[in-house]
C-alpha cells in the first residue's frame, strides 16, 4: 500500500500573540506550503483542528476562512474539534484522507487563540467539556490532574520531586526551541514552591495558557519526492476513547485511550515501544508525561516516576521525551498542540533540530484530550 | 431531592446514569438512591485556580460507594478538606447552588445546578 507521506510543515512561535485565530492559521499554513513548494490551488483537502474559536473570539467557520486566505479555494474544507487533542484527530482525518484516495494534496493546520481571556475564562472553555454532574461541582481540567497525581503518588510511593522533575527537564528542552513560549530553565526547588493550583500540583506542574498555530502538509509516498528531497511517512495512527465522566473509570491511573490508540497505532507500523527513538507526550500536566509513557509501554506501571529521576527520558537519555519543551515549556494553543507534537518529529527525523537534536528514526506522538476522554498516536518514521 | 446512581437489568451502577449500560450495552432500568450511605474517599484535591462562579478555593474528592457487590464513583466537592486522606468515610449533604449557574459558560437551564458535597465522618 501507498503509505502516507508528510512534505512540509511548520510552526508559528507560540505565546502571547496579538493574531487572531484566522491569522495564526494562515500563518502557518503558509509557511508549511512554502516548506514544501505546494500552492493553495493545489490543495485537495485542507482541515483545521481547533477547539473553540466560536467560544474564544467569536469567530466560526475558520476552516472557510484559511481556505480563501491561502488561495485554496474549491479545496474540500473541515473543522476538526477533539478537544485538545483536535490536532492529533486533525493528523488522523488528513492521513485517512490521503491513505483512502480521497485527496493527493492535504493541508492539515491547528490552531488557537487563548490569552486574550483570563485564566479563569479559558479553564471555564476548556471545563465546557465535562459531563453536567462534573461542570456543577466546578471540576476544571488542573483538578483532575490533582486528584489523579494524589493517586499516582500514594500508590506508586512516587515522590512528589519526581513530578518537579518532568518540568525541570521540559523547561531545559525548551530553551534551544526557538518557538517555545517559556525559553527559560526552573530548578526544582522553584517547582515545588510555586503557589499550589490543584494540591499537591503547583504552579509548574501546568502547561500555560498560549497562542499559537503548527501545520502539516501531506501527500501519498509515491509522490513525496517530486515535492522534497526530505519527507517522513506516517507509519501507524490509531484513535480511541476513554469515559466521558472521568471517576467511572477502573483506574484512575491508567489512560485507556492512550493504551488503546498506541496499539493500534504500532501494530499498523509493525513497531512496538522498544522500536521508538523519541517521543512528544502531552505533557499538559506533569503526571500525564508519567501516565503516559507507562500506558504506551516505555515504562511498566507505576515506574514511569523512575525513568525521569533516573534521566532515561533527558534529550540525551535512552527514550529522549518532549526534545521540544513539551506543552509544559512550549505552550498549549489547544488545537494546534497535536500538530505541533508531530511538527518536532518531523524536525527530529530530518534532523534539522538545531541544539536540541536527537538521533532516530521512529518517532511517536501521544496527543490526549480532555483527562484522557480522546487519544489518538501517530508514529512518524523516515521513509 | 435523591443521589441517584443507575442499575442495568445486569447488576452494572454508574453515576451518572447513560442511555445504555457502558458495561454491558443494556438499557438501564433502576436508579439507587446514594445520599444515605457512607462513601469512601479513593482520591481528592485543593484547587485554586477556579473558574468564574466557583468557590475558591474547591475542595474536591472521588469518592466511591458500595451497591450490592457492586462499586459506584462520583466526583463532588468536600464541605473541608481538612484532616482529609484517601481511605476516610464521607456523607453526602445536600447543597442547593454548587456554583454560580449564571457566571460560567454553560447555559444556566442545560443542567442542574445542586446537588451533594462530601462531609468527612
Ligand atoms: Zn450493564
Amino acid at each position: 500500500m501507498d503509505r502516507v507521506a508528510i512534505i512540509g510543515a511548520s510552526m508559528t512561535t507560540f505565546g502571547d500573540r496579538d493574531a487572531w485565530v484566522r491569522e495564526l492559521l494562515a500563518e502557518a499554513g503558509d509557511a508549511a506550503l512554502r516548506d514544501a513548494g505546494v500552492d493553495g490551488d493545489d490543495l485537495d483537502h485542507l482541515y483545521v483542528s481547533n477547539m473553540a474559536s466560536g467560544e474564544f473570539e467569536g469567530q466560526t467557520g475558520v476552516p472557510n476562512a484559511l481556505a480563501h486566505d491561502l488561495g485554496a479555494l474549491g479545496a474540500y474544507t473541515q473543522r476538526v474539534d477533539q478537544t485538545s487533542a483536535s490536532g492529533g484527530a486533525g493528523i488522523y482525518a488528513a492521513w485517512q484522507s490521503v491513505a483512502s484516495g480521497a485527496s493527493d494534496m492535504t493541508l492539515l493546520v491547528g490552531g488557537e487563540k487563548m490569552t486574550h481571556k483570563t485564566t479563569g475564562e479559558a479553564t471555564d472553555v476548556i471545563a465546557s467539556l465535562t459531563h453536567p454532574v462534573e461542570y456543577k461541582h466546578g471540576v476544571t481540567l488542573p483538578s483532575f490532574a490533582g486528584l489523579t497525581a494524589r493517586k499516582y503518588l500514594d500508590e506508586y510511593d512516587a515522590p512528589r520531586e519526581s513530578l518537579g522533575q518532568v518540568a525541570v527537564k521540559n523547561h531545559r528542552n525548551g530553551v534551544d526551541n526557538p518557538h517555545a513560549q517559556f525559553r527559560k530553565e526552573v530548578d526544582l526547588e522553584t517547582v515545588l514552591e510555586s503557589p499550589i493550583v490543584a494540591d499537591p500540583l503547583r504552579l509548574y506542574d501546568f502547561c500555560p495558557i498560549t497562542d499559537g498555530s503548527a501545520a502539516l502538509l501531506f501527500c501519498p509516498e509515491s509522490v513525496a519526492e517530486q515535492y522534497a528531497d526530505d519527507y517522513v511517512v506516517v507509519s501507524g495512527i490509531g484513535g480511541a476513547t476513554d469515559t466521558h465522566v472521568v471517576h467511572e473509570r477502573d483506574d484512575p491511573t491508567t489512560m485507556n485511550g492512550v493504551v488503546e490508540s498506541s496499539d493500534i497505532a504500532y501494530e499498523m507500523a509493525d513497531r512496538g515501544p522498544e522500536d521508538v527513538d523519541f517521543a512528544e507526550l502531552h505533557d499538559m500536566f506533569t503526571i500525564l508525561e508519567f501516565l503516559q509513557s507507562e500506558d504506551l509501554g516505555f515504562f511498566e506501571k507505576g515506574e514511569g516516576w523512575k525513568a525521569v529521576e533516573e534521566g532515561v527520558t533527558d534529550r540525551d537519555g535512552d527514550l529522549p521525551i518532549n526534545t521540544s519543551g513539551g506543552l509544559k515549556s512550549k505552550g498549549h494553543p489547544l488545537g494546534a498542540s497535536g500538530v505541533a507534537q508531530a511538527y518536532e518529529l518531523y524536525v527530529q527525523l530530518l534532523g534539522d533540530a538545531g541544539d536540541r537534536q536527537v538521533e532516530g528514526d521512529v518517532g511517536l506522538a501521544c496527543n490526549v484530550g480532555g483527562f484522557g476522554n480522546c487519544v489518538t498516536t501517530t508514529i512518524l518514521e523516515q521513509p | 431531592m435523591s443521589f441517584d446512581a443507575h442499575r442495568c437489568p445486569n447488576g452494572h451502577v454508574t453515576y451518572p446514569g447513560h442511555t445504555r449500560c457502558p458495561e454491558c450495552g443494556e438499557e438501564q432500568t433502576e436508579t439507587v438512591d446514594l445520599a444515605d450511605r457512607t462513601g469512601t474517599v479513593v482520591t481528592w484535591t485543593t484547587s485554586t485556580a477556579t473558574p468564574p462562579g466557583v468557590r475558591e478555593p474547591n475542595h474536591l474528592a472521588i469518592v466511591e460507594f458500595e451497591v450490592q457487590g457492586e462499586s459506584v464513583r462520583a466526583l463532588g466537592q468536600l464541605t473541608t478538606a481538612d484532616g482529609v486522606e484517601i481511605g476516610d468515610d464521607v456523607e453526602p449533604v445536600y447543597e442547593e447552588e454548587l456554583r454560580d449557574p449564571e457566571a460560567g459558560i454553560r447555559e444556566p437551564d442545560s443542567q442542574a445546578w445542586d446537588g451533594y458535597r462530601f462531609e468527612p465522618v
